[in-house]
């Protein structure tokens, strides 16, 4: 019983990074931006968060330098993307290459390093619940701040006027630039609010999750984060869970290996990659609902005044 | 003011140039860094440009690794002209090399003697198979289940490492190896242009299909088909051109060349499989196909530019004690200048008077 408290733990930590960064994609998709630079963003996040955490022994000042790296990563890919009409796939491409080998470069200083900051906080009174408590109420409060990231972000594009407009841009950029709104700078806003998101994920990776700096540590879940977005049919609170879902798959090859199922452990790793597969496949055989729920400018670029 | 306007047709010139100057704005990034990181940048220039040259063993290993960037990236530029966004040419270069080195292996621990020349086209062969394998696979789900290529093909590149990690830990394993985790050295393998280098006749193969591939984007119906299916779907659509047979030959095609990349590698130059049989090779080819405007005797200029980077990267490590990453960003940076300057070719810039 008490293991399986543990397993509900190590999946929510596990999940939370895949949500942050699934979180940040989903903000850029809903205005039209695709971003195939997460990984990259990620990679420069956890070695600049690394460095920063190991530096000052502050978690929170590493999150921020995270998010910050994330955000100019982000900030780059729309500066070509948006104003200069580049290719969408190419250019985040070209973040995710460039993100691997800024961050291998920086993060020669760092390896095998080790931090000193406090993983996990138990919640007063709650964490003493049974089950329940080692369960839920004893994971670094970045956990619980990406499920209040989640219900906010889908509050804001559900419930806002703001929200409305960006989801406008995200539907068709040439009414809302008709309308009179500033298309490029709202599609740059939540581009780079996307990267930071993206860019606090990889930070949690390197300093509460692993917490250690390794050459291409995030290890795909930039490109994770990305199916999830489709997986969670553009909604917040279901990608939420979708991360979840997929930071159980990551732990259940840890959990079957400790009750000495005999698999051998490079096929157990395989997993997380060939759910991401099979969930793809599942989810996208359904043109229909796929279009009926993507925002309709996806990919597609904007050229005002042409 | 400036401000970007539309030109009325593409801009050859701009295409032809975007590549130099992006090289040229790389190389005052490499400048600015070296005189950053405390180095002579002179010097650094020269590990970069001019020592991957200099020569007859470097040139071997110029052309060994152009030879397999431009396999991978000629794959890409099909696939890229058809609209088919194939980004794991990684995890098909590692199946091919899994599929000849099995092959290799099985030949060596059962005692087959056999000539280089005569395991050459059987590598070849297994390579392809195994690539266009791989890539069959995201093929299928795209065409069968409309699943993105572009993930499925990224997340079989993770699913190929580990199986080949699964292999050389596992039933793989060499015997007598003292335990590590890689396969016997094969009695056979490429065979060589000069005993005293390691470049292979796996680069005049290479060259062989550059100008079969060119002749079929250029010459062939079916080549114009793809294109077209690429540049206006509707038009194709229209045309009565099916995008599904565009999906499979592009993806069959680039996966069987980056297997034989991966075969040419593990037969050639490694000589047994290992863990690290993966070097970055098909992703450094994406940069190659874009860099040689997805154009096939373009893509063999660009994989020669960025197996210089590959070579002066290591070289840095040695020479002048900065880390071969350096590569990673300088390839970047590239990629990032190139893109930007391609803007150039369908818009030019315009001066706003007001606003």
């Amino acid at each position: 019983m008490n293991e399986f408290a543990l397993l509900i733990a190590a999946t929510l930590s596990a999940g939370t990074p895949l949500a942050l960064a699934g979180l940040g994609l989903l903000i850029n998709e809903k205005v039209g931006v695709v971003n195939l630079g997460a990984e990259g963003m990620m990679l420069m996040a956890a070695v600049v968060g690394f460095a920063v955490g190991f530096h000052t022994g502050n978690p929170w000042l590493a999150f921020a330098a995270g998010a910050v790296a994330g955000a100019l990563g982000a900030a780059l890919f729309g500066l070509l993307v948006i104003w200069l009409n580049t290719n969408q796939y190419a250019t985040g491409l070209a973040i995710s290459l460039f993100g691997g080998g800024f961050s291998a470069f920086v993060g020669v200083a760092y390896v095998g390093k080790k931090l000193d900051i406090q993983q996990t906080y138990a919640v007063p009174g709650l964490s003493e619940l049974p089950f329940v408590g080692p369960a839920v109420f004893q994971q670094h409060p970045m956990v619980y701040l990406t499920v209040l990231a989640a219900v906010v972000i889908a509050w804001f594009f559900g419930r806002t006027r703001t929200g409305l407009v960006l989801r406008s841009v995200g539907e068709s950029p040439e009414s809302a630039h008709g309308l009179g709104y500033r298309v490029r700078l709202m599609r740059m806003a939540c581009v780079m609010a996307g990267g930071a998101l993206c860019g606090v994920a990889g930070a949690y990776l390197s300093v509460v999750y692993a917490p250690l700096w390794v050459e291409g540590m995030v290890a795909g879940r930039g490109w994770i984060a990305l199916a999830l977005t489709v997986f969670a049919t553009w909604r917040p609170v279901r990608l939420l869970l979708g991360a979840y879902l997929f930071g159980g798959v990551t732990m259940l090859q840890l959990q079957l290996q400790g009750m000495g199922v005999d698999v051998p452990a490079p096929i157990m790793s395989m997993l997380p990659y060939l759910a991401t597969v099979a969930v793809l496949v599942l989810i996208s055989q359904n043109p229909g609902w796929i279009r009926r729920n993507m925002p309709a400018s996806m990919g597609k670029p904007f050229h005002p005044g042409a | 003011m400036w401000r970007l306007e539309a030109r009325p047709a593409p801009s050859r010139a701009m295409s032809y140039a975007s590549p130099v100057v992006a090289l040229v704005m790389t190389v005052v990034v490499a400048f600015v860094m070296f005189v950053a990181l405390g180095a002579d940048p002179v010097r650094g220039l020269q590990v970069f440009l001019i020592e991957p040259w200099n020569g007859p063993r470097a040139l071997s290993e110029l052309a060994l690794k152009s030879t397999s960037l431009v396999l991978c990236a000629l794959g890409l530029a099909l696939c890229y002209r058809s609209n088919v966004w194939n980004i794991g040419a990684e995890g098909q270069f590692l199946m091919g090399g899994i599929a000849a080195g099995g092959l290799a292996m099985w030949f060596t621990m059962n005692k087959v003697g056999m000539s280089n020349w005569a395991f050459m086209p059987l590598a070849a062969l297994a390579g392809m198979l195994g690539g266009a394998f791989w890539a069959s696979i995201t093929a299928l789900l795209r065409d069968r289940f409309n699943a993105s290529e572009i993930l499925v093909s990224l997340m079989l590149v993770y699913v190929a490492n580990h199986f080949l990690s699964y292999l050389v830990f596992g039933p793989w394993k060499d015997p007598m190896g003292f335990n590590f985790p890689q396969t016997v050295n094969f009695d056979m393998g490429m065979p060589r242009m000069l005993a005293a280098y390691r470049l292979h006749w796996g680069t005049v193969v290479a060259l062989v299909l550059v100008v079969a591939v060119w002749l079929f984007m250029a010459r062939t119906y079916r080549g114009y088909q793809l294109q077209v299916g690429g540049l206006a779907p509707a038009a194709a659509r229209y045309a009565g051109f099916s995008a599904r047979s565009a999906l499979w030959s592009s993806m069959l095609l680039s996966g069987a060349f980056a297997g034989m990349a991966g075969a040419f590698e593990v037969a050639g130059p490694m000589g047994q499989l290992t863990p690290h049989a993966s070097t970055g090779y098909g992703f450094t080819a994406i940069i190659v196909a874009f860099v040689g405007r997805l154009h096939p005797v373009g893509c063999v200029v660009a994989s020669v530019l960025l197996s210089m980077f590959l070579i002066g990267g290591e070289l840095a490590q040695s020479r002048i004690g900065l880390p071969s990453a350096l590569t990673g960003i300088f390839q970047g940076v590239l990629l990032f200048s190139l893109l930007a300057c391609d803007t150039l070719i369908n818009y030019r810039i315009r001066r706003k008077v007001g606003a």
